[in-house]
């Protein structure tokens, strides 16, 4: 017991705060920043098996989370027939142009030895499925963003249940990892920073821009839940009958009926949105519990103790016979998947997808520091460091406001200090985020929770 | 005829944006590549520092044109540079003394100075954000035109006309200076030459007498100049937005290892390299081929290669070739 100790009360504090949130703001936001600390404690999970298990700076986080997104939408969103009509064949003839010259050019690599004539050849290939694909999918793409732009404008999804868009999310990740980690991830590690996070940002603007695949800065409302609908709940007796079972000591203080059914109608709206809340919470907790049991079997395993000595020192672990660059480019495939999922279960949660909201500092360089100021290579740590600084990240407004009002107190309502001080109020975030990261990387570099290593 | 109407839509729309565009990034791949070398780490607060002297810029320059202060025909920005240059330089000293220091004398990773560079990142942008906001700002005044595109037809006849601005030719023309100044400084000076001693070996130069805590102010001093002025021209030539500053550390950073990270000169080509490689990828060629083409085969579309906003790709790809096939850069031997 006396091992977990530092852990149990880092997270009993954390979880307090939450409750006092709860408390003294409302349940509903208390349960927001709850689900969004699970959310970013996936990530989190992902970016420390990369940077704490392997030492692998990745800073191409927020690429990842956005292509978890984009899987929520190409699985769950019904497909649009019209717009499969006009231009899907022509889509589907262009996917297929991409895959048959990725696969010539892999055979001509594995047939024609290295010289200037396989070079010429390779960009041949290029070139002509450049301008291949340029043809036929030009005017379908017009075709299929002519179809209602208002509402869809775009291919659409499969139409299947969303929590299958998870899998598929990690899955997309997966798989953009392991062409990155092919290319990159034999650089030195200052540069496979610029590189992946050069990366995410051109994953973010296809998203952003190719409009026949998810309406692009049209965003995509109304995605589907793992979670009945509030408007359903209020309907529903079972739900009432609950509500009313849980206040009943407050009903019945009051007497009048119309009082009562008034006062029973708008618990009925308060819960429902708790209610709804609380079954991601579920949900997300059930994630976040079995990755943390399999990152911590993994760790302790002896692929565990193996990945910690390629970090460590790489030569000898090499000299050892062990293949660093497999395993790095297989833990940068882990890492990623996980970050994905993470991303597809944000976008189920926001019921919707907003391309234009991907930016590096939110999705990337925040995560980073939840990593760093957690504990590196302690999956505890990098949870609670999730859970830490969202909870920083969402109460740095109010927090700042309380400062603000404290010290312009003297000064007069409209002086334009306290205005502007006000206004800008929301931008203390940052500066707490930032503030805290380099405080913990002077005074306590391995963060909060430190890595433990077991010794056998 | 068509054959000089021709080239000069390619001077109008290409090259020389593509210039100015391409000194703004040497500028700041300069700035990106002498603290690589000299202290060693990649400083991811890089576009956040250029956006904090600019920042002083824009103050200053309000508060000029609020006195009535102007600087003729050129722009009140160019008076504000020596005072913001010297915050800016203020303000590194003070994030060196406070943050960076500590971790040099630990003889700390590279990786790790990248993290707190990522902190230092963080805090900047929030000091940024508080002071000015996120709203985009203009803060050209003076003329805006050196040849106007009407001027230019009526002197040569020709159908097409070429615009220079004004933020165009003042951003060539202060690069060209800067630039000098720096590598003569760093070629013929005794303290340039011994901070390239300290970035060639730390070791043998601290043998030889070199005071380290020197090298460093010097090299962070160097710094806040190329860091303010290339923030300001750029803020001059497009406008002022911190979001945009920090988006412009990615073809900074790639311009600094396309030219061999570590080699200033290698650097200040690199700029003009990734510069002229994204907007002649993106630019739409159809104007240009209209004149050389005969009409009857002339195609429909714009004729661009990539679309602009997949321009991040174009840094990204030369990077990443540069890093596969010439990893020490692509100006190789040329030792500065």
């Amino acid at each position: 017991m006396r091992k977990y100790e530092d852990i149990i009360t880092a997270y009993t504090i954390i979880l307090l705060l939450i409750f006092v949130v709860g408390i003294f703001q409302s349940w509903s936001t208390a349960l927001t920043i709850f689900n969004y600390c699970l959310i970013s404690a996936v990530m989190t999970i992902g970016a420390n098996i990369q940077w704490g298990y392997a030492g692998l700076i990745n800073f191409g986080i927020m690429g990842y989370t956005a292509l978890g997104g984009l899987a929520v939408v190409l699985v769950s969103v019904s497909p649009v027939p019209e717009a499969w009509r006009v231009g899907g064949s022509n889509m589907l003839i262009s996917l297929g142009v991409i895959v048959g010259s990725i696969f010539l050019i892999k055979y001509i690599i594995k047939k024609i030895p290295k010289s200037k004539k396989r070079n010429y050849i390779i960009s041949a290939i290029i070139i002509t499925g450049l301008i291949l694909l340029r043809i036929i999918s030009v005017p379908a793409i017009e075709n299929i963003e002519a179809v209602d732009p208002a509402k869809t404008g775009f291919l659409g999804g499969l139409g299947l249940p969303v929590l299958f868009s998870w899998i598929v999310g990690g899955l997309f990740a997966a798989g953009i990892a392991f062409i990155i980690g092919k290319v990159a991830l034999g650089l030195r590690a200052d540069y496979l920073a610029i590189a992946t996070l050069l990366i995410a940002e051109i994953v973010v603007s296809i998203i952003k821009h190719e409009d026949w695949l998810a309406r692009g800065v049209k965003n995509v409302i109304g995605l589907k839940r793992p979670a009945p609908y509030e408007v359903n709940l209020q309907t529903s007796p079972w739900f009432i009958d609950l509500v009313e079972k849980i206040h009943s000591s407050k009903l019945s203080m009051i007497t009048s009926i119309t009082d009562k059914q008034n006062l029973l109608n708008q618990l009925v709206i308060e819960s429902s949105s708790v209610f709804v809340k609380l079954c991601f919470a579920s949900l997300f907790l059930t994630v976040v519990v079995v990755l943390l049991i399999l990152t911590q079997k993994a760790l302790y395993s002896p692929w565990g103790r193996m990945m910690r000595a390629i970090r460590d020192n790489e030569d000898a672990a090499n000299a050892m016979g062990k293949n660093v660059v497999k395993q790095h480019l297989l833990i940068f495939i882990l890492g990623s998947a996980i970050v994905g999922l993470a991303g597809a279960m944000m976008v189920t949660n926001d019921g919707l997808f907003t391309p234009g909201s991907y930016r590096p500092m939110r999705y990337t360089f925040v995560i980073w520091v939840m990593v760093i100021v957690g504990g590196t290579g302690n999956n505890f740590g990098a949870i609670l460091g999730g859970f830490v600084v969202w909870f920083l990240w969402v109460q740095a407004a109010p927090i700042a406001l309380f400062f603000i009002e404290l010290f312009t107190s003297h000064l007069p309502e409209t002086h334009y200090l306290k205005l502007h001080l006000i206004e800008s109020a929301p931008y203390f975030r940052f500066l707490l985020v930032g503030l805290g990261l380099l405080i913990i990387m002077r005074y306590r570099p391995q963060g909060i929770l430190p890595e433990k290593i077991v010794k056998h | 005829m068509d054959f000089i109407n021709a080239i000069i839509v390619l001077t109008n729309y290409t090259i020389i944006p593509a210039l100015t565009y391409g000194s703004q990034l040497a500028l700041g791949a300069i700035f990106v590549t002498l603290i690589y070398g000299i202290l060693r780490f990649a400083n991811f607060a890089t576009g956040d520092m250029m956006s904090f002297g600019t920042m002083f810029a824009v103050l200053l320059t309000y508060y000029f044109q609020s006195k009535g202060v102007s600087f003729g025909f050129l722009p009140t920005a160019l008076l504000t540079i020596p005072f913001a240059t010297v915050a800016m330089i203020f303000y590194m000293l003070i994030i060196d003394k406070t943050v960076f220091s500590y971790y040099r004398i630990k003889k700390s990773p590279p990786v790790q100075f990248a993290m707190v560079s990522v902190g230092v990142m963080f805090v900047t942008q929030a000091i940024i954000r508080i002071i000015i906001g996120t709203t985009d700002r203009r803060f050209l005044d003076g003329e805006k035109f050196i040849l106007k595109a009407s001027e230019f037809k009526e002197i040569t006849g020709l159908n097409e006309g070429l615009t220079i601005k004004s933020t165009q030719a003042i951003t060539i023309i202060i690069t060209i200076i800067v630039v000098s100044i720096i590598f003569w400084f760093l070629n013929k000076t005794k303290t340039g030459t011994s901070m390239r001693a300290y970035s060639d070996n730390e070791d043998l130069a601290l043998l030889s007498g070199i005071d380290p805590k020197k090298v460093v102010m010097i090299t962070w001093i160097i710094a806040g100049v190329l860091a303010t002025i290339g923030g300001i021209l750029y803020g001059l030539d497009k406008s002022y937005r911190p979001f945009v500053y920090f988006n412009n550390m990615l073809p900074i950073f790639a311009a600094a290892i396309v030219g061999g990270i570590g080699k200033p000169f290698g650097a200040f080509l690199g700029g003009y390299v990734i510069a002229f490689a994204e907007i002649f990828l993106t630019y739409a060629y159809k104007k240009f081929f209209s004149y050389l083409l005969p009409s009857n085969i002339m195609p429909d579309s714009m004729l661009q290669f990539i679309s602009t906003d997949y321009k991040f790709a174009i840094s990204f790809s030369i990077l990443v070739l540069v890093l596969l096939f010439r990893p020490s850069g692509i100006f190789e031997g040329k030792k500065l």
